[in-house]
Formats: structure tokens, sequence, C-alpha cells
């Protein structure tokens, strides 16, 4: 279904729409706040995005160092070329480990990948351990938000899903007896997991070490009490040095949540003796999107999830009508890369009002971009024969002056002249809730010529 | 200094007191303007439908009716702004530079290059502005809530010097009204939620008449406001700037 089409459902539930909105504004607004505390942000935009820009044209190279650096560090490190090979080194990992329950911290690259289900249909228990995450595995849903994963979700509905799985009491949603009782439900995964996977946020070339944000702090603990740590990244998370996570960390949870820094900064730089420590590298279409070059600047991302927040289009039809791993905005400029014709209505459900690229803290042009998909996608997918048509005409009319003319006159005749239950009716996607302009007799041409004689 | 009065294709069939605004506000300051007869469109609508190549046609014939003026002047921002960044479509020849180089929106010339904020207009309203996003986010109108920027609006330095003027202030003071173009009919619910939403802000923020540089968005805007009978009116803000109320 097209993103048109799964917006139009989302929208049955006006109340839902409006309470969904001002969730994410309220984030939005958080960001500005913190934002504005921090002198020179635009400055920091620049650097972030040129920091990218290097990593990017030089990927190969700090790839190469990050890997060198990391085995010193007594680091396992693994090349998975796409998801399947990523989820086959991780099954032989735990193999190898005799593993059977693996708690894992927040990682958008094993939700790309589909690890969960590629691990649970061999015999392994996974259980997400961020909040936000457990809640959407246990409604069997994916993640509606990269940052807020249970954002489509109210409190409400969350008591009842606890109520369902945990065995909860029903507490009218109180979020402090259901976070609560989630922390001890995870504290028996945390203790009894035999190897712990967590995403990267950033993989400094210079150390061979990885930082992992969290807010609640489990990636810690997944990993302190495990016997196995495997941290899985794409390409795109190399730094170069140890000292421009001054700059990431500053950007990244102002534009995501507002804070200003995450509360765990985590530094993995070896294994602590006794204990295995791997990291996945994963491309899975990351340096395909890299040869495009309009598109190259996609994958400066650092997935604060800032553009969905700000996105008047996220906010009104929710995460899950993008039906991506990556939502919103720069979701939109990535899933085409992937599969053309499945996100073939993405770079469509958007006014190119440029807020993403101006919340961007790594300035990624995502309007621009959008814009440069439409141009591809109409050329390679089939598109609708009244939309094409319609526009193809167009091009021809507005491309001579006498044809525009005779059409604009004939147009205005009808509008002003059919009855309004015609101009209003079905065929008219326009008229459905909103009236046309009243139409004049002249149009401003006619007027012009009239008093210039 | 000779002026081009470029009038985009939806204000000239269906809007044409904002061209006539447009033309009687730059006659009151002086300028010089022509409009010639014959232009249709910038090819916004082809290009931000996916349909740029079948746009040439028209961007050839924009800068044939535009290439001997000094400056090109036009009542919407998001048409320039498509004149501005898109035009790389056609081969860079010294007209093609010369017409994206001069093309202004009808503030940002007022502004920018007659140096004016008081245009002499009174308007005893309580007035919202809405900034429409190729203005602001593209042509830099203003300063966005996006950006960390010191806060600067050409629209409000114009409108502040309307006499008997009261400017109101949103709650969301720059959120997109949901128009988009062809987003208006491929992403119905959407455009409307958002377009409903903006005019809310704008009944609550105690505005009587909404403005903007874009007739686009207010087309949006108005077809809802008169579909449901809301107390709101909608000007240009050439409309309100050649007002003597």
């Amino acid at each position: 279904m097209s993103h048109a089409k799964e917006a139009e459902l989302f929208n049955k539930d006006e109340a839902k729409v409006n309470w969904h909105d001002q969730a994410l504004w309220f984030v939005r607004n958080k960001r500005d706040k913190a934002a504005h505390t921090v002198k020179g942000w635009e400055d920091l935009r620049n650097l972030a995005s040129a920091i990218k820009a290097n990593v990017l044209s030089n990927l190969d190279d700090y790839l190469v160092q990050f890997e060198e650096n990391a085995q010193k560090n007594g680091i396992q490190v693994h090349w998975a070329g796409d998801a399947e090979a990523h989820n086959k080194i991780v099954h032989d990992i735990l193999l190898q480990n005799n593993v059977k329950k693996v708690v894992k911290s927040k990682s958008m690259l094993t939700e790309e990948c589909h690890l969960n289900p590629y691990l649970e249909a061999h015999g392994i228990e996974v259980i997400d351990t961020d909040l936000g995450e457990r809640i959407v595995q246990l409604a069997k849903e994916p993640p509606s938000h990269i940052v807020l994963p249970a954002i489509h979700k109210t409190k409400e509905e969350v008591d009842a899903l606890f109520q369902k799985h945990l065995g909860t009491v029903p507490s009218h949603g109180d979020p402090r007896y259901l976070t609560n009782e989630a922390r001890k439900h995870l504290r028996d995964k945390f203790l009894k997991a035999d190897a712990a996977i967590t995403g990267v946020n950033f993989a400094v070339a210079e150390t061979g070490g990885i930082v992992v944000c969290t807010n609640e702090g489990n990636a810690d603990m997944g990993v302190h009490l495990a016997k196995v740590h495997i941290a899985c990244m794409g390409i795109e998370k190399i730094i170069p040095e140890e000292k421009h996570l001054g700059v990431f960390l500053r950007l990244l949870a102002r534009s995501a949540t507002g804070q200003p820094i995450t509360t765990y900064s985590s530094h993995f730089n070896k294994p602590v003796q006794g204990k295995e420590m791997h990291i996945v590298i994963v491309d899975n279409g990351r340096s395909e999107q890299l040869s495009r070059e309009a598109f190259r600047s996609s994958l400066h991302c650092i997935r604060c999830g800032a553009c969905m927040n700000t996105c008047p289009i996220y906010r009104r039809s929710g995460g899950h009508s993008y039906k991506a791993t990556i939502p919103g905005p720069i979701g939109s400029i990535l899933s085409p890369g992937m599969d053309l014709k499945k996100h073939s209505s993405l770079p469509f459900a958007s006014t190119l009002c440029g807020s993403c690229s101006d919340v961007c803290p790594v300035k990624i042009n995502i309007h621009e971009q959008l814009y440069q998909w439409r141009q591809i996608i109409t050329k390679n997918v089939k598109q609708p024969v009244v939309k094409r048509s319609i526009l193809k005409m167009a091009g021809i009319v507005l491309a001579n002056s006498k044809l525009y003319g005779f059409l604009g006159r004939s147009s205005r005749f009808m509008l002003k002249h059919l009855p309004k239950s015609i101009v209003n009716s079905k065929i008219n996607t326009w008229g459905k809730a909103r009236d046309l302009p009243k139409v004049e007799n002249d149009n401003f041409e006619d007027w012009y010529k009239k008093r210039k004689s | 200094m000779k002026v081009g009065l470029f009038i985009p294709c939806y204000v000239n069939q269906l809007y044409p007191k904002v061209g006539i605004a447009t033309l009687e506000l730059l006659e009151k300051l002086g300028v010089d303007v022509d409009y010639p007869t014959g232009q249709t469109c910038c090819g916004q609508p082809l290009g931000n439908s996916g349909y740029e190549s079948d746009s040439k046609g028209s961007c050839q014939l924009f800068v044939e009716n535009f290439k001997n003026y000094d400056y090109i002047v036009c009542p919407s921002g998001s048409c320039v702004y498509h004149v501005k960044k898109h035009f790389d479509i056609l081969e860079q020849t010294e007209d093609v530079v010369n017409v994206r180089n001069n093309i202004y929106e009808l503030s940002q010339f007022i502004f920018q290059v007659l140096g004016k904020t008081n245009v002499g207009a009174s308007f005893p309203y309580k007035v919202g502005i809405h900034k429409s996003c190729h203005g602001l986010r593209g042509l830099r109108l203003g300063s966005c809530s996006e950006r960390m920027d010191a806060h600067y609006s050409i629209e409000e330095s114009l409108l502040k010097e309307v006499k008997g003027i009261q400017l109101k202030t949103l709650n969301r003071v720059d959120e997109c009204c949901g128009f988009g173009g062809t987003f208006s009919i491929f992403e119905e619910a959407i455009s409307v939620k958002m377009g409903k939403d903006r005019i809310q802000d704008h009944l609550s923020s105690d505005v009587e008449v909404i403005t903007g540089t874009d007739q686009s968005c207010l087309m949006h805007l108005d077809g809802l406001i008169n579909r449901n009978n809301q107390p709101l009116k909608v000007m240009h803000i050439a409309e309100i700037l050649n007002s003597t109320l």
C-alpha cells in the first residue's frame, strides 16, 4: 500500500493524529530549546557535516584503520556484505559460544537485517532491552521511530500489553508502575543472557573502539553481564578521531530528544579478560548508495530522528505508514536506494518544505534528495496513468503560449459555469474537503491587455 | 531599471486580483514594470512531481520571455525558488544565468532591491503571517525556527510599517500548510489535516486575516476556510501592501 493510503487510514482517528503530532512536536520544541543553549550550533552542524564528508571520501582507509586498531585491542572484526551475511555471522558466533539467550540494546541495523526473526527461527531467544523496543517487540510490531520506537502507543495501550505479556495489574497507564514492572522483567532477562548484542553510534578509526549512546544503560548492563558482546555497525558509522566525539555527542542527544547528552555514552574499546568482543561491519547497500553522487550525503546520518520529529507529514501519518525500517524523511531518501519499486511512494510523501534539512545536525539536504528521487522514480517505476498523462500534457501546454491561453480560458469557463455538484464530485480530489477559488471573467493577462489599450 | 512582472500560471487564471495588486504596488513605488504577455509557468508543478525533464519547454519559454529585463519580480516565493534552484536542467547560457540571478519574490524585491520597508499602506486588521516554506527555507526570506540564526523576517519588516495593522504571533511560527503542489491531491488526507491545523493556529491566535507571499498555500487554506465557514479572510501580502483602508 502506498504511503498516501496508509496515511489516510491513520487519519481516520483524528484525535490520535492530534495526540501523535503533539507528542512529537513537544520533542521538536525541546530540541529547539537545547540547541539554542549551544553557542555556535550552526558551526557545529557545518563541522559535523564536513567530518562525515571526509569519512565518506576516505571510507576504505578509515575502515581498514579501524579494523587494525580494533584487532590490536583484542576485538574480533567481521565483514558482512549484506543482511544475510550479517545474520549468519552473528548466528555463528552465538553457536560457537553455545548461546541460547541474547539481550539486545537498540540497533536499527539489526532491524534492517531482520536479525531477530532469523535468530528466533534458529531457536535463540532475543530480548530487546530498550523499553520502547521491548514494548513493540511484545506487540509484534516494528518500531515506528528510530529513537522513540513506541511513540505511536499511548500509555493505556502499553498498560494493556503488559497485562497480557508481563502479568501486570491494570493501572490506568501509570508510567511509574509500568516502567518498574518492565525493569523487573528485563532484569531477569539480563541476568540469564549468554550474549549481548548492541548497535554502534560511533566507531573511532584512531582507537578501534566504539561508542554506544543510551538513556537506559541497557547496553552497558547487557555487555557487563554476558560473556560475549557482539556490536553491529553499518560502514558509515566511522569517525576519524576520538576528539570528533566532541562534535557529534553534542549534536546527537540535543537533536534527538533535547537532552544535552544521553544518560550513558558508553565507550567499548576492548573485551574484558576472559570475555569475547566482536564487531560486525555491514555494507548492505551502503556502498551502492555511496556511489550515487546525489544521494551520497544521506550516509552522513547519525540516526537522531530529528527529521521525523519535525516532519509535518510524519507527525500526522505515523512511522508505520512508511513501511520501511527507517521511516520519515531520512528513510524516504535511504529506502528507495534499497528497493526502488517497493518504496517508490515515499519521496512523494513530502511537501518539500525543507524543515528536515534545516533541523538535520549533519546537514543532509534531505528535501533536495527527495526531489531527485522523484525524477528517478517517474522514469523507472510505473506511475498512475492519470498522473502521468496529465503532467506530460501539462509539459506540452506550458511550453506553448497560445495553447495555454486557450486552455486557461476554457477551464475557467467550466469552473464558473458547471454546477457545484459536478465541480466538487468524487473525481475532484481537491474538492473533497476544500472549495475551489471563485472564478472571475478575466484572467490577469486579459485585464492587463484591456488596461493597456 | 526595467522590471518584468512574472505572474504565476494559477495566479493569472484564478487570482487576477493578486496580480493587479502586485502591479499597482510596484507602480506606486515608482518602478518601471512591464508584463510580457504570452508567459505561462516556471515548470514547478512538473519538477516537483518528478517530471522535470518534461518541463524544459516551459522553462525555455520562461527565459525567452524574461531575458531582457534587469529584474524579474513575482508574487510567489515558490515559483522564484524553482527558477533559482531547478533551472539547472537548461543549458546555462548567459540568458539563463541572468534570469536565475535577477528574479526576486515581491517582498524580497521591495526590501532588498528598492531598500524600502514602508510602502505607505494602511490595513487596520489583526493579521497572521503564513511563512510559506519555499520562501522561508528556499529563498531565506526570514530566519526559520529550525536554525539558530538571529531572527529576521522580510515579510514582518514590511508589514510592521503598515498603518493600523496588528501582527499576531502564532503557536507554530513556520509549520508547512500542507499544500505542496500535487501533494495536495496525491496525499489528500495529510494535506487537508495539515491545512486544518494551520488554520486552527491562526484562529487560536486571534487572527482575522491570514497573509503570505505564496498564493498557492493561501488557495489551499482559503479552500478549507470557505468549506468550513470559518471566520478568517485570506489575502496575499501584495493586497495588504497595496491597501489604503
